[in-house]
């Protein structure tokens, strides 16, 4: 026990874990403060809105009350008929072809993070980017987008970017850094480029691969580094040590039937996640019509914190991070492979012993996944299990590197420190990064970087770095660039501009090229320069047309290479360093955001507000905990602590998160950022601190509790909907053997017995479902929602209040133990109930019922009395209690959808099905005098979804994707026993756990596996579904 | 005592809450008769603009289509504002010298658009479509009423939404074959029986919504 223990905690946790011991039936739960019952949480949950008194606590006298009512009821009477002020239309000049006003078009290019691209077709109206969406011919989206490469429309309008060149802080025009780029050019040329370095992070583009080449080649003693935060050094070195060289490795989940994952979270990181998120659920999806025959994969996730991957896994297995080298050695012991450990004993024996046996079962079609924050002994350990397993070419696959010039990170940045102490570097470019704020606290960057006589920093913001360097120039938004870049399988896509720079941004091949023999270019001639040296046999403007138009440029996918395990890779890789947490000594795990990421979108405020996929916090990082070392330190949320690690301190408000290894803390990266626009500023704790240039994912320290705390916004207990049976699970076989298990969770009202007359619904009756087996809790949705909707964000204190304004929320439920329980995620938008209960209290008629099934919200009628949403079950509807969407910014207002109305103050608002699509769809239908095809339209949420979880269309075409799904016998309605019939239903969820180890093949679906400290308390208690139905399975 | 009031006070106290009443009933009509008053909805005024632009001119005297200007009219919502181009189509040869087509040739010369004032101007909430009214055979001159004949133009309807349901609900009062939607002169012989024809003919659907028009 800590002596600085705070005030008591809001819940006693040896209580929690009591209850839920004591509970009978499967118990989802969505925060410590429910499962607590307290007082705080029956408070929130009384007043329908949070904390709605907050804005009217001024006294005010009944006759104050009613001069007020009078004046604001005239008031909106004559608001109704002020006249329509002057407008102007402003047609071309020239019209450009295939421009027509009213029509988008869309644009192929590409979201490029951590040096690799996703393909994304950029919706434009009239010359302005409006909404980012999945490119259907790419390989790495196929359609489908994450939160991030959508959000970074935003960037672009970002009225904070950085829009100037500028010397030392002061404005300066470009010209006067072409001319001293030029002065300098003269003096390295004369010196062959002695004291030049470049830092870029890392590079895929081939073209600016091409144009560093050739800089090297022009001043031979230049050296060129590269460095981003979150990086692949370990992937790299363990190439290096099991084969000798530098390879990729990819993995083809579509033919795993086994995936482990050694505390890699594939589903919410890295360059193919939304790839292999697509792949891993349509192994999840079962076809109905045969279901004794169903089949899914099975995920094991060995993990220290829940992740995404580790929340959607049959068994998941809670490890310190430091503790899973030892578990990926004891599996390749346990497969006959040299893993240096002899004893078995370890807690998880048995667990991965039906583990063994499972993958052995599946030799060839299973997948051993090690994570990127894991050192490169279990990458290697990985590469070997994988090919004794023989999955190489069937579900693991390598090929030469995608990036450019394959270097470890960390060592190539540490070599520039290096170099810069000594006085060798004169002048420094980087393009790009913010290597002041990201670097290892050890390295000193921000000492070091004042030792340089020239720096220059390309960036998208005036950032930390920028302040120390000399030179600063504004970098361009990738949808204002001409460039390039490859995705993870090496398909190079050729990134066109949607819009000529907003603020006269620069791009690197620009920077680059003033130092070249070419002088200024435009990144238009230096990538099609490139283009053209690579294809001088072919007619190049056919090639170079197709290429950009399609967004994928044919034939670069990178080549597959063969490589041999050597023999002697485990003499090789570091003997295992145990992990030997001390009494008072923590295992500090730090990761980047779910959302901020490196910190480059800490002001991007879609992605600021977007709840995290496990935490649901928003506006915030938190030094995440398990219940059992919050106990300890008697620590609650929000709980301000102190992290202490080599001789760095850093603090930072206590989030308890089921499901962490106990004394595992977690921090994410790329808050805490000073130097940073309006949205970002003062938003969470710094972790870069604790990162050191040998051990970047993982420290080990101290933790202590300080008397202080932060508040914490999260959407986590909002709109709950107490324990009903709204998240429904169940295993494959209990699938198997019964197709409709759903149906013993309820009892919906017969037929008939509602006192509303039924409505015909003769035309089209719009419908979707949403298969809770495939979604992955990944938040696409949202922010596709966000983008094509006009969502406004809020801002933290509002979220405090529960008033975001998402219009599709991702809930995520707990199941099982607090120390280790599973999780589901269910994405909740408008149900449009047939039998709607917001529509009939609605005293102006501004939410009605159109006649396909839309539960219409109509603004311009709309009073704001707010009773539609205090009706409403499943708390779908938002309300703008403030002018919440900025009608002042005019960066802001471009990158608005020209289809939706903006909502002002005093107006409800909620999912309208995409209606704008809808009414798109039936134009066109009409105007072809034919019927809207299935898959005609499709949502935002649908379009983005990499999971494919969302179908949506025709309830009366029984041939629908939207109708099968809803004939699916794992169909429910949330809440279905109001009798609302929503026309949003959900299939529910399924786990494929391991009989093995969740022995009585029960129906409660697998449940992690028993972690090393976690014998929870559920572990042997008799469980039912629902005691009143009789439905009694035994369990202990 | 005198008494303070004369028995025709109660006539008075009568007259005056039964004028009350009226007077409320009188201001609400008024107020909604000056709701839908030209001088609301700037119905029926002719809008200066930076050209004065005859339609008359161009489509009654010189026959001039209306989708030679209105280009996209049977594709998108909007029916297309010409590009100055498209009136340097001709004026570059026609008129080629007058100072009423000054701002014109200026425009086309320095790329700088001619910004005209807005005539059919609806809220920021409503979203029509002129492809599909067209596609359904509802003429120009249902809502624009004769442009021909107008010289600067002026807005016929009201544009208000009691306007424009009127016809959703009853759209056999104004259908016609589609052959007939540009047609400026073209009047029904019997739209009593070639109305009911023509909506179940070109497959219209009265659908009075409210997410027909607004999202």
């Amino acid at each position: 026990m800590s002596e600085h223990k705070g005030k008591d905690p809001s819940y006693d946790l040896q209580v929690l874990r009591e209850r839920v011991a004591g509970t009978t039936g499967r118990e989802y739960w969505r925060s410590l403060e429910q499962l607590a019952d307290s007082e705080e949480f029956q408070r929130f949950l009384k007043a329908e809105f949070p904390a709605p008194l907050a804005v009217l606590d001024t006294p005010v006298s009944r006759r104050g009350f009613l001069r007020v009512m009078g004046a604001s009821l005239a008031l909106a009477g004559l608001g109704g008929c002020t006249r329509q002020p002057t407008e102007k239309i402003v047609p071309y000049v020239k019209q450009p072809e295939l421009v027509v006003p009213g029509e988008p078009l869309y644009f192929a290019s590409a979201f490029v993070l951590g040096g690799y691209a996703t393909g994304v077709l950029v919706e434009s109206h009239l010359g302005r980017p409006t909404k980012i969406e999945g490119n259907l011919e790419h390989p790495s989206s196929r359609g489908a987008t994450d939160s991030l490469a959508q959000a970074s429309l935003l960037d672009l309008y970002d009225p904070d970017r950085s829009q100037v060149v500028s010397l030392a802080g002061e404005i300066r025009p470009w010209s006067a850094f072409v001319d001293a780029m030029t002065a300098e050019t003269k003096e390295l040329v004369r010196t062959g480029g002695k004291g030049l370095r470049i830092l870029t992070e890392t590079v895929t583009s081939p073209t600016l691969a091409a144009q560093l080449r050739e800089l090297q080649v022009r001043y031979p003693k230049a050296r060129w580094y590269q460095y981003e935060p979150i990086n692949e050094d370990s992937a790299r070195r363990a190439a290096v040590i099991a084969f000798g060289e530098n390879v990729d490795t990819r993995y083809a989940l579509e033919n795993a039937d086994v995936i482990v994952t050694l505390d890699a979270d594939f589903l919410g990181h890295g360059p193919a996640r939304v790839r292999l998120a697509r792949e891993f659920a349509d192994r999840r999806r079962v076809v109905a019509n045969d279901a004794a025959r169903a089949d899914m994969n099975r995920l094991y996730a060995i993990e220290p914190t829940l992740s995404m991957t580790g929340a959607k896994a049959d068994h998941r297995l809670r490890l310190a991070a430091g503790d899973v080298e030892a578990f990926a050695r004891h599996l390749a012991v346990r497969l006959g492979l040299p893993g240096g450990m002899d004893s078995h004993e370890a807690s998880y024996r048995d667990w991965l012993g039906a583990l063994v046996r499972d993958l052995k079962a599946h030799r060839g079609r299973s997948a051993v996944i090690p994570g990127a924050f894991q050192p490169p002994a279990v990458h290697v350990l990985a590469h070997a299990v994988n090919r004794a397993l023989g999955n190489v070419g069937s579900t693991v696959f390598y090929s030469e590197p995608v990036v450019a010039e394959p270097v470890v990170q960390m060592e190539s940045l540490s070599r520039l420190v290096a170099e810069i102490n000594a006085e060798q570097v004169s002048t420094l470019l980087i393009l790009g990064g913010n290597p002041r704020q990201s670097a290892p606290a050890d390295l000193a960057f921000a000492t070091v970087l004042a030792k340089v006589k020239t720096t220059v920093h390309l960036a998208a913001d005036f950032d930390e770095t920028s302040q120390a360097c000399t030179w600063h120039v504004a970098q361009a938004h990738t949808l204002e660039s001409w460039s390039d870049a490859r995705s993870e399988d090496g398909t190079v896509t050729i990134i066109q501009p949607l819009v000529e720079p907003l603020y006269d941004g620069k791009t690197a091949h620009e920077v680059l090229a003033l130092l070249l023999e070419s002088g200024p270019m435009s990144s238009y001639d230096i990538v099609r320069a490139y283009w053209r040296s690579r294809n001088e046999q072919q007619d190049f403007e056919v090639f170079w047309r197709k290429s950009v138009h399609d967004g994928v440029v044919a034939g670069t996918a990178a080549r597959a290479r063969e490589v041999a395990l050597n023999d002697d890779w485990q003499s090789r890789i570091a003997p295992l360093s145990t992990y030997a947490a001390g009494e008072r000594s923590v295992e500090v795990d730090i990761r980047p955001d779910a959302h901020i990421y490196d910190g480059r979108f800490a002001n991007n405020a879609w992605l600021q507000e977007l709840p995290k996929p496990v935490t649901l916090l928003t506006w915030d990082n938190a030094v995440c905990l398990s219940p059992v070392l919050a106990a300890e330190l008697g620590a609650e949320n929000g709980r301000v602590v102190e992290l202490t690690a080599g001789g760095k301190t850093v603090r930072g408000p206590a989030w308890i998160l089921p499901g962490q290894a106990e004394r595992t803390v977690t921090v994410t990266l790329g808050y805490g950022r000073w130097k940073v626009g309006r949205v970002g500023k003062k938003v969470g704790f710094n972790a870069y601190p604790l990162r050191t240039e040998r051990s970047p994912w993982r420290a080990i320290g101290e933790i202590r509790v300080v008397d202080e705390t932060h508040e914490l916004a999260t959407t986590q207990s909002h709109g709950s909907m107490e324990g009903r049976h709204l998240v429904r699970e169940g295993s494959l076989e209990r699938f198997r053997k019964k197709p409709d298990f759903v149906r013993d969770f309820e009892h919906i009202p017969t037929e008939g017995t509602s006192m509303f007359p039924e409505h015909p619904y003769e035309g089209y009756a719009w419908g979707m479902v949403i298969d809770l087996a495939a979604c992955i809790g990944c938040n696409a949705c949202t922010i596709a929602c966000q983008a094509e909707n006009n969502i406004a964000v809020v801002g933290k204190e509002q979220v405090l209040n529960g008033r975001e304004m998402h219009w599709i929320r991702v809930d995520r439920y707990f199941e099982g133990s607090l120390d280790d329980p599973s999780v589901l995620h269910q994405p909740v938008p408008c149900m449009h109930c047939e039998n709607a209960p917001c529509e009939v209290v609605c005293p102006v008629n501004a939410t009605v019922h159109d006649d396909e099934g839309l539960n219409a919200m109509v603004y311009n009628r709309c009073v704001g009395t707010r009773y539609c949403a205090n009706n409403c079950p499943y708390k779908v509807r938002r309300y703008n209690f403030l002018l919440y969407s900025d009608w002042e910014t005019e960066q802001l207002k471009l990158g608005r959808n020209p289809d939706v109305t903006v909502r002002s103050r005093g107006v409800m608002e909620k999912c309208t099905y995409c209606t704008q699509r809808i009414n798109q769809a039936r134009i066109e239908s009409k105007r072809e005098e034919r019927s809207i095809r299935d898959g005609e339209i499709e949502t935002a949420c649908q379009q983005a979804c990499p999971a494919e979880a969302i179908s949506f269309g025709d309830l009366n075409d029984a041939a629908s994707r939207v109708s099968r799904a809803r004939n699916d016998p794992r169909n429910y309605s949330l809440l279905g026993e109001l009798g609302t019939k929503p026309r949003t239903t959900y299939l529910a969820a399924l786990r494929n756990p391991n009989p093995e180890i969740t022995p009585e093949a029960d129906d409660h679906g697998g449940r992690g596996g028993h972690g090393e400290h976690s014998h929870d308390a559920s572990h042997g208690v008799e469980h039912s579904h629902d005691a009143s139905h009789g439905v009694k399975t035994d369990h202990g | 005592m005198a008494q303070v009031f004369k028995p025709s006070a109660n006539t008075y106290a009568r007259l005056s809450i039964f004028g009350a009443l009226f007077a409320v009933v009188g201001i609400l009509f008024a107020f909604a008769g000056f709701n839908r008053s030209d001088y609301m909805t700037q119905a029926r005024v002719a809008r200066q603009q930076p050209v004065p632009f005859s339609h008359r001119h161009h489509v009654n005297g010189l026959g001039i289509d209306c989708r030679y200007c209105h280009t996209s009219v049977e594709r998108t919502a909007n029916a297309g504002i010409p590009a100055t181009e498209i009136c340097m189509n001709c004026h570059a040869q026609i008129w080629k010298d007058s100072p009423t087509l000054d701002p014109v040739r200026a425009s086309f010369a320095s790329d700088r658009s001619i910004e005209w004032v807005k005539v059919h101007d609806l809220p920021d909430y409503v979203y029509f479509n002129h492809s599909i009214h067209v596609a359904k055979g509802i003429g120009c001159v249902s809502c624009h009423g004769r442009v021909d004949h107008m010289n600067l133009t002026w807005q016929e309807s009201s544009l208000q939404m009691e306007w424009c349901v009127s016809c959703h609900r009853n759209p056999e009062l104004h259908v016609r074959p589609r052959s007939e939607v540009f047609n400026m002169d073209w009047a029904p012989e019997d739209q009593a029986t070639l109305g009911p024809k023509l909506v179940a003919e070109h497959g219209i659907e009265s659908r009075d919504d409210c997410t027909v028009c607004h999202r």
